[in-house]
């Protein structure tokens, strides 16, 4: 029998869907396959594209991937919608746009939920783009909403950012200015046959132009592109944009391996320790029924939070030391 | 998170039937609750749906049908279901469906069908006590 490893590897599409729903519902056993898999990962290029829901990404994608489907490169795509907070359930329809590709091999589709809960959607979408990677995409798209520090997380897992804004936008643009609009590579204003595509351009410009000291030196300064996504129009230009984006990223850097750069490990690698140790502690707080007690004894005023903390943490850094030193 | 499996099902609408409220009533109340629903859109093959419902890894593909062409449609995807190996994906049907085929689509592997007038609940509760996360 082949591990699950070898089949992603071969391109087994069960075998693909099936371990990034593990991932997604952190199954211990993924850990051992994405061990595996790691040495065939880093030769997809990944695009993150974001905005404000209904301003077209998945049509946008759609286009994108319809385009890079006739140069024969094969793609994969991440479209990330939210949970309920409520219910914990999600509705994931972003596929409704790209549906004309499921027929095509080239091209893997999956949704995923946000989930919520303890930051998991960054280290999941990441592990996801691994497999996609592994599977040997030349390009895996992740399309996300874009709003919260995860999302922001996610999209910085991107060779090439691009954030998709539509016109009337104007305040809307201030909003969301301090959070992911930081992480743009290439702005583009879709539906741009709208009213107020012209003074949307110049919102942005102004916006970028306020920050021309970060572009000094030949460093990339974002272009601004109008698109209107679902006529195909403007796509091809935001292909080249892409295109020359990843030419500067390849200038500057040597390579495209900015994951395995020392910065970006170093983030990886506390977010993934965070969700294992959350996982590993927090789970088993919950297990043993440690921390209804805890949220008991606080309500019942028997203990401040800050005791019950200690209480709570305390055996489980025991806990760990002692099973480190015993190796 | 942790070792919790969320169930998925895929919400379709097979062939050239364009009434979609009833599909979209259910991928609601699915989602409240707690399940991800992924929705195809409109006029999609049988063929579209299984590769997409593999993509996604689903544990139940509903499939609504007003318009008449269940008897090809439904089993059709059963078909497809089978020679992909992924048979282990229930398949429920919605929508007009005349109490005479009922049967016969059950024999053909369609696990429920949910005609007009069943509440969401009971829907709901058909699939938490059925669909087994794989």
């Amino acid at each position: 029998m082949d591990s699950v490893a070898e089949k992603v590897i071969a391109g087994d599409i069960r075998a693909v869907a099936r371990l990034i729903r593990d991932i997604d519902d952190g199954m211990p056993e993924v850990r051992e396959t994405l061990k595996e898999l790691y040495p065939s990962t880093g030769h997809a290029y990944v695009l993150g594209i974001t905005g404000a829901p209904g301003v077209g990404k998945s049509t946008l994608v759609d286009q994108m991937v319809n385009h890079m489907r006739k140069n024969n490169k094969t793609v994969g795509v991440l479209a990330v919608d939210p949970t309920s907070p409520f219910s914990g359930g999600a509705i994931l329809g972003d596929r409704v746009r790209m549906q004309r590709h499921s027929m095509d091999e080239g091209v893997f589709i999956r949704s995923m939920a946000t989930r919520g809960h303890f930051g998991g959607l960054t280290q999941s979408t990441r592990s996801a783009i691994d497999v996609l990677d592994a599977m040997g995409k030349d390009y895996i798209i992740v399309e996300t909403v874009g709003v919260g520090q995860d999302e922001v997380d996610v999209v910085k897992s991107a060779h090439t950012t691009v954030i998709v804004v539509i016109p009337g936008m104007g305040d809307d643009i201030q909003a969301i200015k301090a959070g992911i609009l930081e992480t743009g590579d290439i702005f583009i204003i879709n539906k741009a046959d709208r009213e107020g595509a012209d003074k949307t351009m110049s919102d942005l410009r102004l916006m970028i132009d306020m920050d021309k000291k970060k572009y000094e030196g030949g460093k990339w300064k974002p272009p601004i592109l109008k698109a209107q996504a679902v006529f195909d129009k403007g796509v091809t230009e935001i292909l080249e944009e892409i295109e020359r984006h990843r030419q500067y990223l390849l200038k500057t850097s040597g390579d495209l391996q900015f994951r395995r750069k020392k910065n970006r490990v170093q983030e990886e690698l506390i977010d993934m320790l965070k969700k294992r140790l959350i996982e590993e502690v927090l789970e088993n707080l919950t297990e043993t029924g440690q921390f209804d007690q805890a949220v008991d004894s606080i309500v019942q005023g028997k203990i401040d939070p800050y005791s019950a903390c200690d209480d709570l943490v305390l055996p489980a850094i025991e806990f760990l030391t002692g099973e480190s030193g015993k190796g | 998170m942790g070792k919790k499996r969320h169930i998925r099902v895929m919400v379709a609408k097979p062939g050239l039937d364009g009434h979609d409220r009833g599909a979209r009533i259910i991928a609601r109340a699915y989602r409240d609750a707690g399940f991800e629903v992924v929705y195809s859109g409109l006029h999609q093959t049988p063929e579209e749906i299984v590769e997409a419902a593999i993509q996604e890894d689903v544990d139940m593909i509903g499939l609504s049908s007003l318009a008449g062409a269940h008897n090809y449609l439904f089993p059709r995807t059963i078909e497809l279901l089978r020679e992909k190996g992924a048979d282990d994906i229930d398949v429920c049907g919605g929508g007009i469906i005349p109490d005479e085929d009922i049967l016969k689509l059950k024999e053909e592997g369609i696990k429920e069908i949910f005609t007009p007038g069943t509440s969401l609940d009971d829907i709901v509760s058909w699939v938490k006590a059925n669909v087994k996360t794989r």
